[in-house]
């Protein structure tokens, strides 16, 4: 009995808005547009729908999306952390030959301080901090990404010219804000040695 | 608006959001010049962040609230054509408002909350800073009962009727702004005066942030939208022309209101606690709500053209050399335009999905908005300003020359201001550092374009300095005669003796917003429950 009322409530209530939805756009045919104004409008919405499609296609078959990996860690205990230990930082090529560079970001430095890594080579950087809001900019590439306490920042770049770069924090975190800043040089990809350190994966074990 | 309680109410409001853009402005002077390093012994990283805390506060917050809420009162007064309802409310907000705004203002002016208008925990400010900025929110509040109860007052005395243009604009505006605002109000009633006080220990700064972006987008259309109602309602009339459609005025308004609220999270495609799926059908909202400010454009040059052509300007462009260049309005609505299309450029790049990398955080993000808040929207505050002044104290303007020159050296000291802020960000400067000590090539080249950006300042410090001066003359001239001007509306071509209910009241369009903002915001919300987050420990700055 229960069940049948409610499924009749539901038919109620979409026959109801059924019927409102085409009052509506009844009325909404009915509204006085300058026909000058209906092409504007128009071609409004085709440029609009230009940009979001070259975006959405972008998304969907290219893979250009901002970062987005929805992982939390603890920035109150890094130092417990085994994957963000001091000596676990920084660039590694784990067993499928990916490049993972992992940084640690607090007030006022990025650690380590300086880091080299091939050019024309897709680098995935995961980025936490230590204590506040902070942001990491490489201008001149597309490496930014916000350094939100709580969360890691997964992003993967691929730097197209070698040379030297600043690494910038490009989030207010303090007073020192704009003394947080380090290097990283990119080096042509033939040149490039991966560290020693790489094949010992997960670093000096702190527990 | 003959009432005189009324004009005083207004003027009040309006006076407290020229006092703050004043003192704002000096700031901002003080800022390009500290940030460029030529003057070292400007340098001091303390007193920059708590100017720029303090100019960002009294801008985005109070110069915006005061003036819409002085600015409503106006419109509601006059367009329905009764007082205010419950005076003594309206002043109560007033006053709340206006305590919440000496109560932040004591930490910021003394360096103790230098935490930004962003607030950006888990950097702390003590509790006075949010429960000031909190008041101030619940002042506004105050605004928003009255604006409703009078706009559903005249709708109950005037059955079928049309509300008037200009106060079904306010009253979008008003749905807006409670909606904007609750998402902040959550985060600083559950997050930050909890912190401040000691009573949590830590706070998930992912929840916080998304909670300010669900504020953050619609703000800004809650700064725009008087300067919009003076598109439609004030420009044709000071033009001489027609308001161009009364019925896509406003859909456009319902528009704005309806798609600037479920789009926050283009202030967060660079973050890590927001999946990127959210992230792009917010972007997609973004290009949506485009539309009404394509059709915007659209109907303000169409009126503009049309007394172009009635003035006897001839041919395809002609009809722009015959417009009233000389009346603060006409004059400030192209001015205004002009920003809008650039700033508008600026914005499809941030707006962008995946291009907003590149200029992500950097000097080019404070260029565009203030381009497009300062520029676009305050040059129309000035030119409401200049229209309502002879009406509200009852005496001319004390110089319509001198109106003219600060609109235009407004306009021109905020090209020089934000053409280098903008390159600056290409080249790859962050925004907001004191100074500049990368020991790296690249910042030799951001030299040039900081010392065009102190030309920029500087010009609109005079020009800031011309609009109070003119104000104040006028109000304080002893001498000339009582006038009794009106506010004159625009007429639409086409007169819209009825509209459909959902053109003409907000109830369906608040059930639209609350779909879609449990659309967008529900499971990016909810997913800090059900996830194993970490909080963070408060810190000082």
């Amino acid at each position: 009995m229960q069940t049948e009322s409610v499924k009749q409530k539901c038919e109620h209530f979409l026959r109801d808005l059924n019927t409102q939805l085409h009052e509506f756009y009844i009325q909404f045919r009915a509204i006085h547009i300058d026909p000058l104004e209906r092409k504007w409008i128009a071609v409004s919405l085709l440029v609009v729908g230009l940009l979001v499609s070259i975006i959405v296609i972008d998304a969907f078959f290219h893979g250009i999306n901002p970062p987005g990996k929805v992982e939390t860690v603890d920035s109150d205990s890094l130092h417990l952390n085994k994957e963000f230990a001091e000596d676990n930082l920084g660039v590694q090529v784990d067993g499928k030959g990916a490049i993972i560079i992992r940084m640690v970001a607090g007030r006022y430095s990025f650690f380590p301080k300086h880091i080299d890594v091939p050019s024309e080579t897709p680098l995935t950087f995961r980025w936490v901090s230590m204590d506040v809001l902070h942001g990491v900019h490489i201008p001149m590439t597309n490496m930014s990404t916000m350094i939100v306490p709580g969360y890691v920042a997964e992003i993967t770049t691929t730097f197209p010219k070698p040379g030297e770069y600043p690494m910038l924090c490009n989030e207010y975190c303090g007073l020192g804000h704009n003394h947080m800043w380090s290097n990283i040089s990119v080096i042509a990809k033939e040149d490039w040695t991966a560290p020693v350190k790489s094949l010992a994966k997960g670093g000096s074990n702190n527990e | 608006m003959n009432d005189a309680a009324t004009r005083k109410l207004a003027l009040s409001h309006l006076w407290v959001a020229f006092i703050a853009f004043i003192l704002a402005c000096f700031m901002g002077v003080y800022q390009v010049l500290e940030r460029s390093g030529f003057i070292s012994a400007l340098d001091s990283p303390s007193v920059y962040f708590a100017s720029v805390s303090t100019h960002g506060v009294l801008m985005a917050f109070v110069l915006t609230i005061f003036f819409i809420m002085g600015f409503g009162y106006t419109i509601a007064a006059s367009s329905l054509k009764q007082p205010v309802w419950n005076m003594p409310l309206a002043w109560g907000g007033f006053w709340l408002a206006l305590t919440g705004v000496i109560m932040a203002a004591i930490p910021l002016l003394a360096g103790k909350a230098s935490v930004l208008y962003t607030f950006y925990p888990p950097i702390v400010a003590p509790a006075a800073f949010y429960i000031g900025a909190t008041l101030l929110v619940v002042g506004s509040w105050v605004w928003c009962v009255i604006m409703l109860v009078m706009f559903s007052q005249w709708k109950q005395a005037n059955p079928g009727q049309a509300v008037p243009l200009a106060m079904f604009a306010t009253a979008m505006n008003v749905l807006l702004w409670l909606w904007t605002s609750a998402g902040v109000a959550l985060e600083v009633l559950f997050q930050l005066i909890p912190l401040s006080l000691g009573w949590i220990d830590t706070v998930d700064a992912g929840l916080s942030r998304t909670l300010f972006a669900w504020t953050l987008h619609p703000i800004v259309y809650f700064w725009l939208i008087p300067a919009y109602t003076a598109f439609y309602v004030f420009v044709p009339k000071q033009a001489g022309s027609f308001v161009f459609s009364d019925e896509m005025a406003r859909l456009a308004f319902i528009v704005l209101a309806v798609f600037s609220l479920p789009i926050g999270f283009h202030h967060l495609y660079m973050d890590p606690e927001q999946a990127k799926g959210w992230k792009l059908l917010h972007g997609i909202g973004t290009f949506m709500v485009a539309l009404p400010t394509l059709v915007t454009g659209f109907a303000v040059i169409a009126s503009l053209e049309i007394a172009g052509r009635l003035r006897g300007g001839k041919g395809l462009f002609g009809w722009i050399g015959s417009l009233p260049w000389t009346n603060s309005m006409v004059l400030a609505v192209i001015l205004s335009l002009l920003m809008l299309i650039f700033g508008g450029f600026g914005g499809i790049v941030n707006a962008s999905y995946a291009m907003n990398a590149m200029i992500h955080n950097t000097a080019w993000v404070p260029g565009h908005f203030h381009l497009i808040f300062a520029g676009t929207t305050v040059i129309m505050y000035f030119a409401i300003a200049y229209y309502l002044w002879p009406i509200l104290v009852k005496k001319p303007l004390f110089s319509s020359s001198m109106a003219l020159v600060q609109l235009w050296t407004w306009f021109i000291g905020m090209s020089i201001l934000t053409t280098p802020w903008h390159i600056l960000g290409l080249l790859g400067q962050p925004r907001r550092v004191s100074s500049v000590v990368y020991n790296n090539l690249l910042t030799l080249s951001w030299q040039p374009y900081e010392l065009m950006m102190i030309v920029g300042g500087l010009v609109l410090l005079g020009s800031a300095c011309l609009f109070i001066y003119n104000l104040a003359k006028t109000q304080l001239n002893p001498s000339s005669e009582a006038i009794d001007q009106h506010i004159e509306y625009a007429e639409p071509i086409h007169a819209a003796e009825s509209v459909p209910e959902w053109l003409n009241d907000l109830k369906l369009w608040n059930k639209v917003i609350a779909v879609l903002m449990f659309i967008s915001f529900g499971y990016p919300i909810l997913q800090f429950f059900i996830m194993d987050t970490y909080g963070s420990s408060p810190w000082g700055f």
